[in-house]
Parts: structure tokens; C-alpha cells; sequence
């Protein structure tokens, strides 16, 4: 509900409270619906990819299986490590901030930052070695050992370098983000009273460890079972 | 220039001078205008490539220009109107300006969002155009694969990135409308006080939000397609191309709610206002918005009757390609209820609200045409198919989105337009139209496929009379280009409400000052109420 007399009052952070709100309570709801609302566009957005993943492997089931294998399990489950540990710090670094301790944040942050950094190291690290091993797609000395038709190992490929792709790009948005957090920490602007960038950046960062913890199963797992 | 009145108090317009302020406005009106101003160009744009194919197809042999050529032309066409006029027609015009201030707010919640998604669009209107000028593309604007990502050599890529870009701006709009709306209302602006135009907006909002990232997803695997031949639409490879028309109707077909929705929305408003009766059935009216915004997302199918798909999917989705029917039908019934007895004048607007509900009513009937499995397989890919689309793009959103430019004119500009003339072209246009797209109808019917420039020469009759219609159908679009300039200096000063209209935009002046409102409204009476415009105009 409006308070009019709030507007431009002496109760709210002259600073942190833009002309169209009335309170920093409005100002703060809105900023969260709205990245609620963009991480629901994320989903609709990841959700093709993974509607094309799911069709094709249905279709292919083998194939896939294989390919799979061919992916190496233990750096994809270094790297969830790695993301779920700075899902915990980015937490860290919200609460840091809800207590308003400033030294924390930053460190928090620093520490978010580095792991994602980390991830993205790894990440192309691994793509690399794709390369190396004839593995990307789209390239005419495609090759997946023991498998046909190579059509399919290309689109299981495909789909690999699509959605780790996609992934790694809102990685490195995030690092972006988390960057522009630590320097604006740095300087103090986050209080227990305003803190909602931390806090919406914190919603962005879980929701894109999300989609890894998805993509990890299903690009990496398909068929340990086997002992291959 | 502006008559003293006016001019003592400051509004949106002379509250900045020069093209900075303009360029760098974080107001939802600028923006708003800026976004008319675009799209304008984009629709004249769009229309020339239209005149392109109604000249060639006045000859039943190829003539004017060659089959690439006219590809290039009815895919341009397509895609300029598509998403670059009618996706963002309404909502980033009317529903810019007008969705805060109805709903008492001093602007939406992200207004520097609001100009980025202004950019995004010019951004990826840039796109497109540089791949009309470099040689065009000649898709469709459905960028059906294979053809698309293996076969066409056009500017393909070009196209789909700045497809792909303005989507981006039509996501932050809906996310916009959808935050402002929850968390912006004024005190006693509960959700069922709204006025219909908000629902609609918020409706539509809620399709743009969830609908335009696939479409998103989809160019770019289309993207990567083309490029790098990755193998997911291509057969060669084990790919499946009808993939590729699962992803884009699932958005495009929500898409055309995103164009009609926002009409729909105007057209509650101006038939309340004209009949000075509050909207017959107002929570069905909303509730519709949303049904319509639900149920649209489980109709794609039926774009792909003829493509491979399994005969009960193709039930299900005829089965519920009738059952979207009913909310629309709603609409139009509780429309017309409201009209009884009630004290109706017509004035321009309401002009195009009739026409609004006499061309909706036949395009939606002839949708349900198209959903029958049956009779679809004769109609597909047919003249029929573009009637009725037209029918409901044309007839039904353009009309809207012309009615409304026409309602809030004087609310925007702070003047009127002149009647007589508006009147006039507001009948040239449905003249036009109908002369236009009806014989569309028949041509289809009879079996004159879409997409081709020459045709047996028992078609031309039919033909030639579309191609007379479009040209009566430009002028109609012409002369409010013009009349509206021309009130900018010349047209009588409009008050702040003209029409003796409810609303909270009519309670603020003409035009609105920077945040709309000198005090924050409260509101305690629901929406459409005259009572008390009654009482305040008496």
C-alpha cells in the first residue's frame, strides 16, 4: 500500500529510493518479483534445450549412452562441487549483508567470484579437450569411436556444447555481476537497510547452479551403470 | 504554440527539450512515443512490402518481379509486421502510457529497463533492416528448417538475430507490466477495479514472459544450425526438422494472443466509454484475458496438422484449438451486452470498435475452420489461412490499436483530431479491408496456395479486387499519418477528459504532467463507474 507522505520523506535512504516508489519496502518487492520473474524467462529459455535433449535421447538412447561415457566424469563432478560450494558463499554473502557486516560481503563475494571463475576454468579446460579428441560438432573430422549413425553422437555433442555453452554464458554474466557487487561493497553501499542487489544477484547465482545440477546427470550420468 | 491554459502548467512533453532528453528518458510516456514513433516507420515499411505483393499478384503470370524476389518481399513483409509492429503495437505504445497511470502510478517499476527494451527493439530492427538492404531473406517470417538453416542463401542469420534481440525487448516489457502491475497499484486499486486494458496488458504480459524464450532458444539453435551444422534440424544428420515447428509455435502461437489480447483490451475500454455503461460481465471479460493467456499455450499444434504429426495429437489439438474459442467468444458476447441499452455515441474510436468486433468475429470464426482436421487439410498453406490470420491481425489488432490511437490522442497530445476526417478514414479502412482480405476467403477456398506470385488465370478476378482493396486500405492509413501531425499544431485543445470517460487517465491533465499525478489517486469506487464522472462533469 502507498504512504504518500514517504515520498521523498525523511524515513527512507534518500539515496536507495528511486521516484516512482513510494517505500523502500515497494522498491525492494518489485526488484525481487522481477528477477523472480526473469529466472522464470530462464527456464522457458534452458527449457528448449532441454525439451530438444530429451527427444533426441529418447530417440537415441544408445548413442547417448555412449557419447556420455566418453565425458569426463570427474572434472564435470569437480566442477558441480565447485558451483555447489559457491552457492554456499554467495548465501554467505547475502546474510553478510542482511547483518550488515561490510568486511564479510566482500569477502563472501570474493570468494563467490573465485569459484565461478574456477567452474569457467575447468569448463574450458574440458571443451579443449573436445577439441582435441575430434568431439565438437559441426566439424568434418567429427569422429565418436563405436558409435552409429555419427549423426547422432554429433547432435548428442550438440546439445553437450549448446546447454554448457548457454550455461557457461550466465556463468560469466555472473561473474560480472559479482564483480560489480565486490566493488560496490567495497565502496559500503550495501546495508542491512539496502542490500536488494546482493540479494537478487544471489537469486541469479542459485538459479544458474540450478541448471548445472541438472546438466550434470543428464550430460555426464547417462550410463554409469554399465562400468564403463 | 499551446494556448495558454495549457502552457501555465508543466507536462511530459515540455518537461525536457532536445533530442537528449528524449533519447535518455526514463518516462514511461516518452518511451511510449518513442515506441509509436518506431513502429510507425516499421508499419509503413511493412505496408510497402504488402503493396510489393498485392502489385505483382494483380497479373495471374510473374511479371513485376521474379519468384526469389517475391519471396523475399511476402517474408519481409511478414516478419516486419510481425515483430516489429504488431508484437510490440499496443503494449509498448498504449500500454506504456497508459497501464501506470490507470492504475495510479507514477511510472512503471523499471523504467530504465523500459528504455532499454525500447533500444533492444531499434537494436534489432537494425538487424533486420541491414538484412533487407543487404539482399533480404526469403524464409518466411516462420523460418521453417530445413530450408532456413541448410538451403536458403539469403541473410537468414542477420534476420534471426535481430528477431532474436527484439524479443529480448518484448520480454522486458511483459516483465514490466507483470511487477508494476502487482506492486504499483494506487491505494484501493484492488484487481478487480482495474480497468479491462490492464488485464488484458497483464494477460499479455504473462504470455511474453513465458512464451518469447523459447522462441529465443529456438533461434539460437537455428543459429548454431546454419553456422556450424550441428545436426539438430537436419535429417541428414538424424535431426528433425519438425522439431524446429514444435519450438516455433509454441511461441508463435501464444504470439498472436500477444497481438490480439492488448486489442481486446482497448476495445472494453471504448465500448464502455461510448455506451456510458460499465462492461457488461467485467470479471468474465478479465477472467477471459487470462484464459485465453492459458489455454493459448496448448493450441500449437494445429499449425502442424500436415506436418507429420500423430492423427490423436492432431485431435487433442483440434479438440482445444476450439476449446481457446470459447474465451474469446466471451468477450465478444459480454462486448455487445454492454451495448444494450446503453447511450451510444460514435465517434471515432467506437467506429473502430465495431469494426474491431464484426472482423474479430469472422477471423475467429474462420479459425475454427482451420481447427478441424478435416476441412484444414483442404485450407492449408491456402489464401484461406492468410484471410483469416489478416482478419484477426489486421482487422482485429490494427483496428484496436487504431481505435485506441484515436481515444487517447487527446490524452497524449493534449489535442484533438479533426472528426470529420478521422471518420472518414476510419470507414475507408474497413472498406479497404474487407475488400482486401474477404476475396482472400474465396481465393483460398478455391484453391490458391500462399507464397506463390503467379496463379491460373480464373483467379484473377479475386485478385484483382484484393489489389484494389490494399489501395483503398493505404490511403485509409495515410490520412490519420497525416491528421494527426496536422493536430499536433492545429487540432482544438482537448481538457482533460473529452469524452466524459472513467478511468484514472482521465482524471490527470491532458497531457499528463512528468509522474502523472500531482497527488497519488485513492480510489474507492470499481471500474466503469459514471456515477461519478457525472458528478464531476456536472
Amino acid at each position: 500500500m502507498h504512504k504518500a507522505e514517504s515520498h521523498g520523506g525523511a524515513a527512507v535512504h534518500p539515496l536507495a529510493l528511486r521516484e516512482q516508489f513510494d517505500t523502500v519496502e515497494q522498491q525492494r518487492d518489485c526488484s525481487t518479483l522481477g528477477m523472480w520473474i526473469f529466472l522464470i524467462t530462464e527456464v522457458m529459455f534452458f527449457g528448449g534445450m532441454f525439451l530438444a535433449y530429451s527427444i533426441y535421447r529418447t530417440k537415441y538412447p544408445e548413442v547417448f549412452a555412449v557419447a556420455s561415457t566418453s565425458l569426463n566424469v570427474y572434472i564435470g563432478a569437480t566442477n558441480t562441487v565447485v558451483l555447489l560450494c559457491s552457492s554456499f558463499t554467495m548465501v554467505m554473502a547475502v546474510r553478510a549483508s542482511a547483518l550488515g557486516k561490510q568486511k564479510a560481503i566482500v569477502g563472501w563475494l570474493l570468494m563467490t567470484l573465485l569459484f565461478g571463475l574456477t567452474f569457467l576454468g575447468v569448463k574450458a579446460f574440458e571443451w579443449n579437450e573436445k577439441f582435441e579428441l575430434h568431439h565438437v560438432p559441426g566439424f568434418a573430422n567429427f569422429h565418436l569411436a563405436g558409435v552409429e549413425p555419427q549423426g547422432a553422437a554429433q547432435i548428442f555433442f550438440a546439445l553437450y556444447f549448446c546447454m554448457t555453452g548457454l550455461h557457461a554464458l550466465h556463468m560469466v554474466v555472473g561473474v560480472g555481476l559479482l564483480s560489480w557487487l565486490v566493488w560496490q561493497a567495497r565502496r559500503g553501499k550495501y546495508t542491512s537497510e539496502y542490500m536488494t542487489p546482493v540479494d537478487i544477484s544471489g537469486l541469479y547465482w542459485h538459479f544458474v547452479d540450478i541448471v548445472w545440477i541438472f546438466l550434470f546427470p543428464l550430460l555426464y550420468l547417462i550410463d554409469r551403470h554399465l562400468g564403463k | 504554440m499551446i494556448t495558454a491554459a495549457v502552457q501555465q502548467r508543466e507536462n511530459y512533453l515540455t518537461a525536457g527539450h532536445g533530442l537528449k532528453s528524449w533519447l535518455l528518458t526514463k518516462d514511461h510516456k516518452r518511451i511510449a512515443l518513442l515506441y509509436f514513433f518506431t513502429i510507425t516507420v516499421f508499419f509503413f515499411l511493412g505496408g510497402v512490402f504488402a503493396s510489393m505483393i498485392r502489385l505483382e499478384l494483380i497479373t495471374p503470370q510473374g511479371d513485376l518481379m521474379s519468384s526469389d524476389t517475391y519471396n523475399k518481399m511476402f517474408t519481409m513483409h511478414g516478419i516486419i509486421m510481425v515483430f516489429f509492429f504488431l508484437v510490440p503495437s499496443i503494449p509498448a505504445t498504449l500500454g506504456n502510457f497508459f497501464l501506470p497511470i490507470m492504475i495510479g502510478a507514477r511510472d512503471l517499476a523499471f523504467p530504465r529497463i523500459n528504455l532499454l527494451s525500447w533500444y533492444l527493439l531499434v537494436i534489432g530492427g537494425g538487424f533486420a533492416l541491414f538484412a533487407m538492404f543487404a539482399g533480404g531473406v526469403d524464409t518466411g517470417w516462420t523460418f521453417y528448417t530445413p530450408y532456413s538453416t541448410t538451403y536458403s542463401n539469403t541473410w537468414v542469420l542477420a534476420t534471426a538475430v535481430g528477431v532474436f534481440i527484439a524479443g529480448f525487448s518484448s520480454i522486458l516489457t511483459g516483465l514490466n507490466f507483470i511487477v508494476t502491475v502487482h506492486r504499483m497499484r494506487a491505494p484501493g486499486m484492488t484487481w478487480f477495479r482495474m480497468p479491462l486494458f490492464v488485464w488484458a496488458n497483464y494477460a499479455t504480459a504473462l504470455i511474453q514472459v513465458l512464451g518469447t524464450p523459447v522462441l529465443a532458444v529456438t533461434l539460437v539453435l537455428v543459429f548454431a544450425e546454419r553456422a556450424l551444422h550441428i545436426g539438430i534440424f537436419d535429417p541428414a544428420l538424424g535431426g528433425d526438422p519438425v522439431l524446429f515447428q514444435h519450438l516455433f509455435w509454441f511461441y508463435s502461437h501464444p504470439a498472436v494472443y500477444i497481438m490480439v489480447l492488448p486489442g481486446m483490451g482497448v476495445i472494453s475500454e471504448l465500448i464502455s466509454t461510448f455506451s456510458r455503461k460499465p462492461v457488461y460481465g467485467y470479471s468474465f471479460i478479465a477472467a477471459s484475458s487470462l484464459a485465453i493467456a492459458i489455454i493459448g499455450f496448448l493450441v500449437w499444434g494445429h499449425h502442424l496438422f500436415v506436418s507429420t504429426q500423430s492423427v490423436y495429437a492432431g485431435m487433442v489439438f483440434s479438440f482445444l484449438s476450439y476449446f481457446v474459442a470459447i474465451p474469446s467468444a466471451i468477450k465478444v458476447f459480454n462486448w455487445t451486452a454492454t451495448l444494450y441499452k446503453g447511450s451510444i455515441s460514435f465517434e471515432t474510436p467506437m467506429l473502430y470498435a465495431f469494426g474491431f468486433i464484426g472482423l474479430f468475429t469472422i477471423g475467429g470464426l474462420t479459425g475454427l475452420f482451420l481447427a478441424s482436421l478435416g476441412l484444414d487439410v483442404h485450407v492449408t498453406d491456402t489464401y484461406f489461412v492468410i484471410a483469416h490470420f489478416h482478419y484477426v491481425m489486421v482487422g482485429g489488432t490494427i483496428m484496436a490499436y487504431l481505435g485506441g490511437i484515436h481515444y487517447w490522442w487527446p490524452k497524449m497530445t493534449g489535442r484533438m483530431y479533426p472528426d470529420g476526417w478521422a471518420k472518414l478514414s476510419a470507414g475507408i479502412i474497413f472498406l479497404g479491408f474487407n475488400l482486401t482480405f474477404f476475396p482472400q476467403f474465396i481465393l483460398g477456398y478455391m484453391g490458391m496456395p500462399r507464397r506463390y506470385h503467379a496463379y491460373p488465370d480464373e483467379f484473377q478476378v479475386l485478385h484483382v479486387l484484393s489489389s484494389a482493396g490494399a489501395s483503398v486500405l493505404a490511403i485509409g492509413y495515410l490520412l490519420p499519418a497525416i491528421y494527426f501531425a496536422w493536430s499536433l499544431k492545429y487540432g482544438p485543445v482537448a481538457g482533460p477528459n473529452p469524452w466524459g470517460a472513467t478511468g484514472l487517465e482521465w482524471k490527470t491533465d491532458s497531457p499528463p504532467p512528468t509522474h502523472n499525478f500531482d497527488e497519488i489517486p485513492v480510489v474507492n469506487h470499481e471500474a466503469y463507474d459514471y456515477t461519478s464522472v457525472e458528478a464531476e462533469l456536472a
